[in-house]
């Protein structure tokens, strides 16, 4: 039995086409179903809907032997305990800094200023501000994250961005990209191992479409 | 108030029956690297930090628990992994020219757990073998650890074998910098091809091509001709991909299934040649692990080829799914000189026998007998409970 670890939503519908080219079908929609468990047209492949972030969990503990998930999410957690073999060209955006419009962030960043950051990622957002070397107090919040600099409670917020709207009904403008986003196929090390002869050809029907 | 019951994060308790069932594989384990030749050792649980930290305890800075020795005023670690307390062992005191082979069983510390599930304090076993560079001691040492998961009863044991030399040599022929090799180790120990693209991008065509086959080079025995046609025709590469072939081929049979992993180059840094791991069915993580790691001696006085493998006894009996506690006989508590003998006696045949202490006779269920120990006819019979 090969379990897939998918979140709802954006991975789900962009996986689809990519499970149907393996020739697996959910047998129920996730978005209608309230199953957390979906059963397909295989009977050796059944796939797990979870929360985007605890994809990586899932896999890392062998719960999952196969997950997708963003970089973001991936980047955050570590991926310690997991093969990330693919990017799957899915979900695409921008992990990117962004401030109120008429912050100085360039002179707030050279003279040395500590910035207050708020974010989800807080890994990825004190990873990068210690690269370039900026003092940062990191707010961790659990989503809309734009509103913080609009209180007061930040300077600068570290988020995904696609298309830039909610930034923009908020008066935030991205001044700094820090990673490009897309999603990953993650495999555990140890079903990748034991269970090989049943992932590879996932695996290579997965590169296969990703290549046309 | 601190609760006083608490204890640290991912530390815990072995409790009855579990503790039994863990203190018996050690034993067996240790038996059978008895009867191989293996003398056991039983190095301090904490010493200077810079030996704990040298050859195969490269890694293992932000692992190891520090305190500062009153005595000397110098900074001593509590070991997180024995192998570099065996490799001092047998550089620096035994001295022998020979090959030394020896074996360990104790507790070892991470500061760090390896991960969310996992223990900050493992309970090490292993074995080492000291002084020979042939491909005879890594299959020594890989067929002893095959023997001793077959010690636990679990069936379905499955190798990965991999060799870091197939790396080293590419790195050597392509010059790459120190700094970029460690990022390309990163991104290989996570088949991460992505990062391992953008990495490669500017390094020589040769080196660049090789790099990015790596990950893709694991599987059973077709992917070593795979390996011989795509990798670059270097003789140490070559050489790497006949000792995976021999090794694989002696250890046939003993294990369910053997599989290749040019990519896995666990314990680069001080790892030198043949690098495997054993996985179970139903284990999210590799049960044991080893490899060869020559060279790591010289830190201690003298260069000596070695191998060896260990392994967390709290995983192994983990995976063997909840202990059962053997059940036992209840004896009455009488100055029957009689039962006493009688006592001794199933005691002498390995069976638990317990007594009944007077003033507890509405706890007795909590004793886990399933038989009890009765006067008929002036003689003392078990009968079932």
């Amino acid at each position: 039995m090969i379990t897939i670890a998918l979140s709802k939503g954006r991975i789900f519908e962009e996986t689809t086409p990519l499970l149907a080219a393996a020739g697996i079908v959910p047998q129920e929609d996730p978005e209608s179903s309230r199953k957390l468990i979906l059963g397909t047209n295989r009977e050796d492949v059944r796939l797990i809907i979870v929360r985007a972030s605890d994809v990586p969990t899932y896999v890392q503990y062998g719960a999952a032997d196969l997950g997708i998930a963003g970089k973001d999410v991936l980047h955050e957690h570590g991926g310690a305990g997991m093969y990330q073999p693919l990017d799957l060209q899915i979900a695409k955006c921008r992990m990117m800094v962004a401030v109120p419009q008429g912050f100085d962030y360039e002179g707030a960043v050279r003279q040395g200023a500590r910035l207050r950051v708020a974010t989800k990622y807080l890994q990825t957002a004190r990873e990068h501000f210690a690269k370039k070397g900026v003092h940062v107090d990191l707010i961790k919040l659990y989503g809309s994250m734009e509103l913080a600099p609009l209180v007061g409670l930040a300077d600068a917020i570290v988020d995904l961005v696609s298309s830039g709207g909610t930034l923009k009904a908020n008066n935030l403008v991205a001044v700094e990209e820090i990673m490009q986003i897309s999603s990953r196929l993650v495999i555990n090390q140890a079903a990748l191992k034991l269970k090989h002869a049943q992932i590879q050809p996932l695996l290579d029907t997965f590169a296969a479409c990703l290549k046309a | 108030m601190m609760q006083t019951w608490l204890l640290p994060e991912y530390i815990e308790d072995i409790l009855p029956p579990e503790a039994r069932r863990i203190e018996s594989l050690r034993r067996r384990l240790l038996d059978l690297f008895h009867v191989h030749g293996y003398h056991q050792v039983i190095p301090p649980l904490l010493e200077y930090l810079p030996s704990l930290l040298t050859g195969t305890g490269h890694d293992m800075d932000l692992k190891t628990f520090k305190v500062v020795d009153q005595l000397s005023g110098r900074m001593m670690g509590l070991r997180a992994d024995i192998t570099p307390q065996a490799a001092r062992i047998d550089a620096h005191l035994l001295n022998r020219r020979g090959v030394v082979r020896l074996c360990y069983a104790g507790s070892v510390l991470h500061a760090l757990p390896d991960g969310m599930m996992q223990t900050r304090e493992p309970l090490q076993i292993g074995a080492e073998l000291f002084g020979h560079e042939g491909l005879e001691s890594d299959i020594e040492i890989q067929q002893l650890m095959i023997k001793a998961l077959g010690e636990t009863g679990m069936n379905g044991v499955h190798l990965d074998i991999g060799h870091v030399g197939i790396f080293k040599a590419l790195i050597e022929h392509g010059s790459v910098s120190t700094e970029l090799e460690a990022e390309l180790f990163l991104a290989l120990q996570n088949k991460d091809v992505p990062a391992l693209t953008e990495l490669v991008q500017g390094l020589d065509e040769i080196t660049r091509n090789a790099v990015l086959q790596l990950p893709q080079l694991y599987g059973s025995i077709e992917i070593l001709g795979q390996a011989r046609q795509h990798l670059p025709d270097y003789p140490e590469v070559h050489e790497a991909l006949a000792e995976l072939e021999a090794v694989a081929a002696s250890l046939e049979g003993m294990v369910e299934s053997i599989a290749f992993d040019l990519g896995e180059l666990r314990g680069y840094h001080y790892h030198s040649g043949v690098v495997f791991a054993a996985y179970l069915p139903g284990q999210a993580h590799a049960v044991a692990k080893g490899g060869r790691y020559d060279e790591v001696g010289s830190i201690f006085g003298r260069a000596r080829p070695a191998t060896g493998f260990s392994m967390d006894l709290r995983v192994l009996c983990s995976a063997l799914g909840p202990a059962a506690a053997a059940a036992g006989i209840l004896a009455p508590y009488t100055e029957d000189a009689s039962l006493y003998e009688k006592i001794e006696a199933l005691r002498g045949q390995g069976e638990v026998v317990l007594v009944d202490l007077p003033g507890h006779e509405n706890s007795q269920d909590e004793l886990n007998c399933d038989r009890r120990l009765v006067k008929i006819n002036e003689k003392w019979l078990i009968e079932k409970i």
